[in-house]
């Protein structure tokens, strides 16, 4: 005990009054992140200003052998920022100024802690925005994007938070500050840029983002799309990107996710339809022209029994509407609900779905799927109550099989929320022990005694030993001819 | 005993005697970073495409295969390498593309090659067989290595297959020049690209600027009206002069200097022919020049200065040094890959 009030005085020493939280009432607002089902108080809370104490924090816990947790705004949906009870969780939420714009350059210069929709604002006035656009733009912040690799609607035509990045400023465990990636287009040596990004605050802090701004376009429209039968959509999906367009969003909504949202929005989602697409095309107003037109024939030709196009702005923020309530609409027709996020080739989009439906059979709970397709990132959210017994378990074992259903299909546990603690285990499917050793091994490379975030993001081997999952390879298992599902 | 297996032999024996190996694909880059001693390891017997999924733009290649074959198949398809790495007299293979992480024009508009890459596999310094990453588009789980392979120039790993995303070729191109001088045709292009136009490369080169605009046929032709200038007619041949680096001005330098710099950085106050690429960020420089100033010029606009070709290892060194602390957490990524230093020992910095 002794060692833990040195380092909280040591801590309030370098931090300015009230920057340190310690008692349990001040503790509560960060005993989770989005994933509510892992909920612990963390030995304390600080509050950092600038980089400077950011540093100082850290050097202090360093000495100390303290492990600290970075914080953004504490949307994660895997349990990345989840604390621990020898832990201190330090919030970048202090660091919010945008340092600069650069219109001419097309960057922005901000600090962790600045809310990602923030920066598209104050780059609108000079035409100018940040592409990648999670649903959750107005609350998380910059620093836990680039530590989540975060994606967004937009990002199957503009890439994901690592291809919109130029420039961070990171801080080690040892409180040193380094320059990683420059304003210019690469940087000597490795691509660190690159493994820092989505690295879940297991190498170092980030204390300052410079990102690439690109120009508005003049115009976008959407595609509604309307289906009959799942499978349909899920191949429609495939046969626009086998078409040679990438358009700016593609996205999926089954029939109970549209049951659930038509009443909050009415956004006009047909309630008989298995499955609405979203298809949004922008660019110049010819341009649009020319690719609806296209993107409408693959759609009809894959079976869609109507195509409805945005008219103007307010239509298609409309028909937008839908898909961006579908979490807080979920949230109203069950008590709790597990939102998944795994990705696979989209030529398995339906046959995955397919599996899925019949999944809800298996574990007796219903499962909405809205999600984007187009980058074939699906977001399974499994319904469920915990106030019943046993339907938290059913619920991750719901989720568990998707997730090893994903992977044997080719595709990924995660395709950007992280794997955080949430799914630890299931990174012993997706990788063997030569490669869970080797981010062990990252992670010792720049942080020795692991101290950032530990028991995140990369499993122990004994721990894969013990949930004694098979490692899938390539997509190979072993009886390949036994069906599946 | 297959191709792979014989690798990995190679390394494992290597690792064990602690003998330095030459990594070497279709040898189109040996000018490229310092030269190296050791026992040449090639790998253009691992070849051929192992996965082609058109439908999911995305390709799967052994590391030794050539690039053009690769592009061959995805013309086919209506598709290419939206990186633009140069074939180099169709030496180049992928593995040596994505090794090198050298992208051509469409760089600055459509992303460099570790943006492209999606997995890869690859032999570490003890002769392991590594997965990283994989086929499909989005995929956060674990760190992102196969990026972090892209430039790394052999000095992590020897990549045996790669995997990478391809896009749709653009359904209508063309190619305008402007005459203007150096100062002008930074100014426009950076004027330029804060506008929603189809860019996808540009140039500027001995008095004249080019801007290739690539997209629908309405964007394109919207963006010719907009930009006006004169429309050349061997577009094709000019961006592949410089994406395999045939124009005269490469060839004639006996040295070459690539400096990368904030686009908008301003013309270089050093006498002589210049060529740039990238919006700006990219300038070419013939040597001689004094390594010191020009490197000591990069680091001020917040870039870097690469002596891209030259002498045998030159005393400056290739790449801009790094300062103390990056340099050691290089050499401890080293170490986890290479624990031995046997693979392209110091063929980016004496210490790797
Ligand atoms: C309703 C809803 C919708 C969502 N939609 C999307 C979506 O469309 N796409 C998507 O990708 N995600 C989505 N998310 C998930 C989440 O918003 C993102 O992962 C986001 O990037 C997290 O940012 P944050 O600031 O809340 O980070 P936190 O949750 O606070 O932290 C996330 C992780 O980042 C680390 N971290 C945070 N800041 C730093 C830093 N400065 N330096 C180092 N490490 C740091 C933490 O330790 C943790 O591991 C959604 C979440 C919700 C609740």
């Amino acid at each position: 005990m002794a060692f833990v009030n040195d380092v909280i005085d040591r801590l309030r020493c370098v931090l300015s009054a009230g920057a340190l939280l310690a008692s349990t009432e001040e503790l509560k607002p960060y005993e989770c992140d989005a994933l509510t089902l892992y909920r612990q108080l963390p030995l304390a809370v600080a509050l950092p200003a600038d980089e400077a104490e950011v540093a100082a924090v850290l050097r202090a816990c360093a000495q100390a052998r303290v492990p600290v947790i970075a914080r953004g705004a504490g949307t994660g949906l895997s349990g990345g920022a989840t604390p621990r009870p020898d832990a201190v969780v330090m919030s970048l939420a202090r660091l919010n100024r945008i340092i600069s714009i650069d219109p001419l350059a097309r960057t922005a210069r901000v600090q962790p802690g600045v809310r990602n929709l923030a920066i598209s604002e104050a780059a609108a006035p000079h035409g100018l925005y940040y592409a990648p656009d999670p649903s959750s733009q107005i609350a998380c912040t910059i620093g836990g994007n680039v530590a989540e690799n975060s994606g967004g609607v937009h990002c199957l035509k503009y890439g994901l938070t690592v291809h919109n990045l130029l420039a961070l400023r990171v801080v080690s465990i040892e409180g040193e500050v380094l320059e990683i990636g420059s304003h210019a287009l690469d940087a000597p040596g490795y691509d660190l840029l690159a493994l820092l990004t989505g690295s879940e605050g297991l190498l170092a802090v980030v204390s300052e983002v410079t990102v690439r701004l690109i120009p508005r376009p003049q115009c976008a429209r959407v595609v509604l799309a309307v289906f009959d039968s799942l499978a349909a959509a899920g191949q429609a999906v495939a046969d626009v990107i086998a078409a040679g367009i990438v358009p700016a969003g593609l996205e999926m909504m089954d029939r109970s996710t549209i049951a659930a949202v038509e009443p909050f929005v009415h956004a006009g989602y047909p309630l008989d339809a298995e499955a609405v697409l979203l298809c949004e095309c922008d660019g110049t107003a010819h341009e649009v022209e020319e690719e609806i037109l296209r993107v409408e024939a693959v759609l009809s030709r894959a079976g869609a029994r109507e195509c409805r196009v945005s008219r103007d702005e307010a239509q298609r923020l409309r028909f937008w509407a839908g898909r961006k309530a579908a979490f807080p609409a979920m949230g109203a027709i069950s008590p709790d609900y597990y939102c998944m996020d795994g990705s696979i080739p989209r030529q398995r989009l339906a046959s995955v779905l397919q599996a899925i439906r019949e999944m809800e059979g298996k574990y007796g709970l219903r499962c909405s799927n809205v999600f984007h397709a187009g980058d074939g990132n699906l977001h399974p959210l499994i319904l469920f109550d915990s106030s019943i017994a046993d339907e938290v378990a059913r619920a991750e074992a719901f989720g568990g099989e998707i997730l090893e259903l994903c992977v044997r299909e080719g595709g990924s546990i995660t395709g950007e929320h992280g794997v955080g603690l949430e799914k630890i285990n299931h990174m012993c499917v997706q990788f063997g022990s030569a490669e869970l050793e080797a981010f062990h091994a990252v992670k010792s490379a720049f942080d020795p005694h692991g101290l950032l975030n530990p028991g995140k993001a990369v499993p122990t081997l004994h721990r894969c030993a013990e949930f004694g999952r098979l490692h899938v390879r390539g997509g190979n298992v072993p009886h390949p001819e036994l069906p599946r599902f | 005993m297959s191709e792979l297996q014989s690798l990995q032999e190679r390394i494992r024996a290597a690792a064990a005697a602690t003998q330095p190996l030459r990594i070497r694909g279709g040898g189109s880059k040996d000018f490229y970073g310092r030269a190296l001693a050791g026992e040449l390891l090639d790998v253009s017997a691992l070849s051929g495409i192992t996965h082609c999924e058109p439908t999911e733009l995305v390709i799967s290649a052994r590391a030794g295969t050539p690039l053009a074959v690769l592009e061959r198949e995805l013309s086919a398809h209506d598709q290419m390498l939206g990186f633009e790495p140069p074939r180099f007299e169709g030496r180049a293979t992928i593995g040596g593309a994505v090794a090198s992480g050298l992208s051509g024009p469409r760089r600055a508009y459509c992303g460099a090659v570790r943006d492209f890459v999606l997995g890869v596999e690859m032999l570490d310094g003890r002769g392991q067989l590594l997965r990283f990453g994989g086929k499909v588009i989005k995929n956060v789980a674990g760190f992102d290595v196969s990026r972090l392979m892209a430039g790394s120039l052999g000095t992590l790993g020897l990549l045996t297959e790669i995997t990478v995303k391809t896009v749709p070729r653009p359904r209508a191109e063309c190619t305008l020049r402007f005459e203007m001088d150096q100062e002008r045709a930074l100014e426009s292009m950076a004027r330029w690209a804060t506008r929603a136009l189809p860019l996808s490369a540009t140039a500027w080169h001995d008095g004249a600027l080019y801007v290739r605009l690539s997209g629908a046929d309405a964007a394109v032709r919207v963006g010719r009206e907009v930009l006006g200038g004169e429309v050349i007619s061997d577009a094709e041949q000019f961006w592949d002069s410089i994406r395999e680096q045939r124009l005269p001005f490469f060839a004639a330098a006996q040295e070459l200097w690539r400096v990368s710099l904030p686009s908008h950085s301003p013309e270089l106050p050093i006498p002589g022919p210049a060529m740039i690429e990238w919006g700006g960020s990219l300038r070419w420089l013939p040597g001689p020049q004094d390594s010191g100033t020009l490197r000591e010029l990069a680091a001020r606009f917040g870039g870097h200065a690469t002596l891209y070709r030259a002498r045998v290892n030159p005393p400056e060194g290739t790449f801009q040094p790094l300062l103390p602390a990056m340099l050691l957490l290089h050499k401890r990524l080293k170490a986890v890959f290479d624990p031995q230093g046997i693979l392209n020992r110091g063929r980016i910095y004496p210490a790797l």
